[in-house]
């Protein structure tokens, strides 16, 4: 039962990313990139390899997912286009989803804006801070 | 009437376990022309074929219908059972009841159905067939390898040495292309100008070879065997035969600022230049772009020091046109551009480099001298990391990086890390890799060699950044074995660079209308069994502009494509495809579409008298195909608006026959 929830979880984690861990390489350039490393229990190479293996529960419960910046470093430079960050912003998303509301309004968020600025990182603001 | 016989074959239990071989004998038995049926273990097996020609004799057969193998793999050989049988060779039809029937079926039913319907295409095509007879062309004896780097030249002299006469058309002012600036070579460490240069003595020096260096190839046109190819050499403004390459004015110049290229900018030489000490042929050559003399008129020193009167500020580019049976492209590949990645500095500090520029660096005759110096200080380095996979293995869709392996970095690297610690043993060298690839005689064993018997540190893990900082590298990458993010203050970086083919390649294909795959690399005419040939007749490929590769390997193909073209320098005639197109020239109105399509240049139009129905004369533009030419790909007679373009062997009416027999 346990076990099933979990592949499912797993299952909405893929698609709400859109990422396919099978693109990995396991060259480790993200966890080489990422500027949150040292505050990480899970890297980033990791966070994708857990997902692959289905490995959630874990990941669910660490701390690391919160440490994520969404700078999107590892995004901008994986080799292979897996985008770390989006997973971590999808497993991050699936927590705090059902509980509590958002941090900022809507309306908040054109005032805020930057050209510069990936959108997710606004969204992954959005959901980090709300706790 | 033809009288056909049908030979099913059961290809082992490759076709007859999915395909019932007797039903289909039994059913091609009752179509029109058949007089002859049968099945057999293995067609193509000499016994096989005697049961063919067995048949031929007794029920006096016109035709015949293989039903069997892809025709790629087994129609040449069931044309010449035919001709051995005494029919002609065109008049076999192939029904490919194995890679389109067999091979994709499960049901036995459903592929037994198929196969019955395709050898009735068959047997409905071979009532059409005629009897061809290819044409033949003359061959001329003479080869052309278009570049002169070691592929080049390993094929030229293999070529030369066979007693044919062959021409090498470099681009750059002297021939030894990239392994001209390497310093030592790997599994073995030997020099690579040790090496390379006595082969470039022996091009020189070969009778039957000659080097058009500083040209480049302008036009190609013709066929295999007899191709017409126009070559500009370009002006270097000094008299090839008679400068002595004594190099005076290359001293004596006055204009010292122009960026050395040979030393990848790394330090300069004057506007008047010989490449490098060894260069053949050692002759002088002026840059116009930094020459005072032909930019404003005034100067004139090199003519003046110059006792040989060599100097020539007037020369002009020279056009050589030349006949050629056989062409070998060998345009070998660059480093690609590694600007594009922000990550790793290397625009924003000297002291970042690629490994092309390291060569040069440790190089006795580089801008060092040898000596290992971080180019912004001029200091002896004493942390240095090298970081493999830059740009190569990157995602299919990737904006930068290419999707292969650039296959010689783990072992240059290996090299590299292997020559600092040997000369240096002061200097910590880190690699960082994501794997070691070392698949070739003694090449792991050298990789070891570097971690267990040098020291280097190899790291699996990938930088991820680099930052220049109070005159040192931070780098910062991960170590995936300890699970840590390392952070290394380095003097020096040295950036593995993916290869890429070079820019002239493109557009080389195109004169050649050889085919090329989306990264540019020449490709073979089958992966496997045919590599050093391009699928388009008299092309070969030898080197680097074929795919990545090592030394070793690239002078064995090298040799494989000097092999490919002696064996059709010896021919003296060639015998052509007879399944050209031809035009009827009572159909044909001049219109010009099917020159349009043809990519091979074959159709040309000629004004040709007619008498018509009325007595009178009439003077008509009709279309004409060059048999040795056409490649028989029928775009032109899909593109003919009139109908006059058909294909010999796959006439329009034999593809309709084919196509009744399927629909029927």
């Amino acid at each position: 039962m346990e076990q099933n929830k979990m592949a499912s979880l797993n299952t909405q984690i893929l698609r709400m990313s859109g990422v396919n861990p099978r693109k990995c390489m396991r060259c480790g350039k993200c966890s080489g990139t990422c500027p949150a490393y040292d505050e990480m229990e899970y890297h980033p190479h990791q966070f994708v390899h857990m997902v692959e293996t289905g490995d959630i529960a874990s990941l669910l419960q660490s701390e690391s997912i919160y440490k994520c910046l969404s700078c999107f470093a590892c995004v901008e430079r994986c080799p292979r286009g897996v985008e770390p960050a989006k997973l971590i912003e999808a497993i991050r998303s699936l927590k705090t989803r059902p509980v509590g509301q958002n941090h900022i309004t809507p309306d908040e968020i054109p005032a805020l804006l930057d050209e510069d600025l990936p959108q997710q990182a606004i969204v992954s603001a959005l959901r980090k801070y709300m706790k | 009437m033809q009288r056909i016989g049908v030979f099913v074959c059961w290809c082992g239990s490759n076709i007859a376990a999915t395909v019932d071989v007797h039903a289909v004998a039994e059913a091609a038995r009752h179509e029109p022309g058949v007089v002859f049926s049968t099945d057999y273990q293995y067609m193509c097996s000499q016994a096989g074929q005697n049961m063919i020609i067995e048949a031929v004799k007794e029920h006096h057969l016109t035709g015949l219908v293989i039903c069997s193998c892809s025709p790629r793999m087994h129609e040449a050989t069931f044309r010449k059972t035919a001709a051995n049988a005494g029919i002609n060779p065109y008049m076999v039809e192939i029904a490919n009841i194995r890679e389109q029937c067999s091979w994709v079926h499960k049901d036995m039913a459903a592929g037994t159905e198929k196969a019955i319907i395709l050898a009735k295409a068959a047997i409905a095509k071979v009532h059409l067939n005629t009897a061809l007879t290819p044409g033949e062309s003359k061959v001329t004896k003479r080869a052309l390898v278009i570049g002169g780097g070691i592929a080049g030249i390993q094929t030229a002299l293999d070529i030369a040495e066979a007693g044919f006469p062959v021409d090498i058309v470099e681009k750059e002012p002297t021939i030894g292309g990239k392994m001209a600036q390497l310093d030592k070579t790997f599994p073995t460490l030997d020099c690579a100008a040790c090496i390379l240069t006595p082969k470039m003595v022996d091009a020189a020096q070969n009778e039957n070879i000659r080097i058009i260096s500083y040209a480049q190839v302008e036009e190609v046109g013709g066929f295999v065997g007899n191709f017409h190819v126009k070559i500009r050499k370009k002006a270097r403004f000094v008299n090839e035969d008679v400068c002595t390459g004594c190099g005076l004015c290359t001293e004596k110049c006055p204009q010292k600022k122009v960026p050395n290229a040979f030393n990848l900018n790394m330090d300069n030489h004057r506007a008047i230049y010989i490449p490098f000490a060894q260069a053949v042929p050692k002759v002088a050559v002026i840059d116009p772009n930094y020459c005072t003399m032909l930019k404003t008129g005034k100067c004139g020193v090199c003519a003046k020091v110059c006792t040989a009167g060599a100097i020539d500020y007037k020369q002009q580019d020279q056009i050589i046109e030349e006949e050629y049976g056989a062409i070998v492209a060998a345009t070998g590949y660059n480093p690609i551009s590694v600007e594009k990645f922000d990550e790793f500095a290397y625009s924003q500090s000297k002291d970042v480099i690629t490994s092309l520029e390291f060569e040069r660096l440790t190089n006795a005759a580089g801008p060092t001298a040898g000596k290992l110096l971080r180019p912004s200080d001029g200091e002896h380095p004493h942390t240095i990391v090298f970081v493999q996979c830059v740009g190569s293995r990157c995602a299919a869709n990737a904006a930068k990086g290419k999707e292969y392996c650039s296959k010689i970095c783990c072992m240059y690297t290996a090299k590299h890390a292997m020559l600092v610690r040997d000369k240096y043993p002061d200097t910590d060298v880190y690699v960082f890799y994501i794997d070691v690839r070392t698949p070739g005689k003694n090449f792991d064993e050298f990789y070891r060699r570097a971690v267990e018997e040098y020291g280097v540190h190899y790291i699996k893990g990938m930088v991820g950044k680099i930052t220049p900082e109070n005159g040192k590298l931070k780098v910062q990458g991960s170590d995936l074995i300890a699970d840590k993010q390392l952070h290394i203050d380095a003097d020096l970086v040295v950036l593995a660079a993916a290869i890429e083919p070079d820019k002239s390649a493109r557009p080389l294909a195109t004169m050649l209308t050889a085919s090329m795959d989306t990264n540019d690399f020449f490709t073979e005419a089958h992966p496997k069994l045919r590599p050093v040939e391009s699928p388009t007749a008299g092309i070969f490929l030898s080197g680097t502009c074929q795919g990545p590769k090592d030394i070793p390997e690239t002078v064995s193909q090298a040799s494989a494509a000097a092999a490919k073209v002696i064996g059709l320098l010896s021919k003296n005639t060639l015998k052509g495809n007879p399944c050209v197109a031809q035009s009827d020239e009572w159909m044909c109105n001049g219109c010009s579409s099917c020159a349009n399509v043809c990519p091979y240049g074959a159709i040309t139009y000629e004004n040709k008298e007619f008498r018509m129905p009325d007595r009178s004369t009439k003077v008509r533009r009709i279309a004409k195909v060059n048999p040795a030419v056409c490649q028989g790909c029928g775009a032109c007679t899909v593109a003919c608006p009139s109908g006059a373009m058909d294909l010999n062997g796959f006439k329009n009416n034999q593809i309709m026959a084919e196509v009744d027999a399927i629909c029927k």
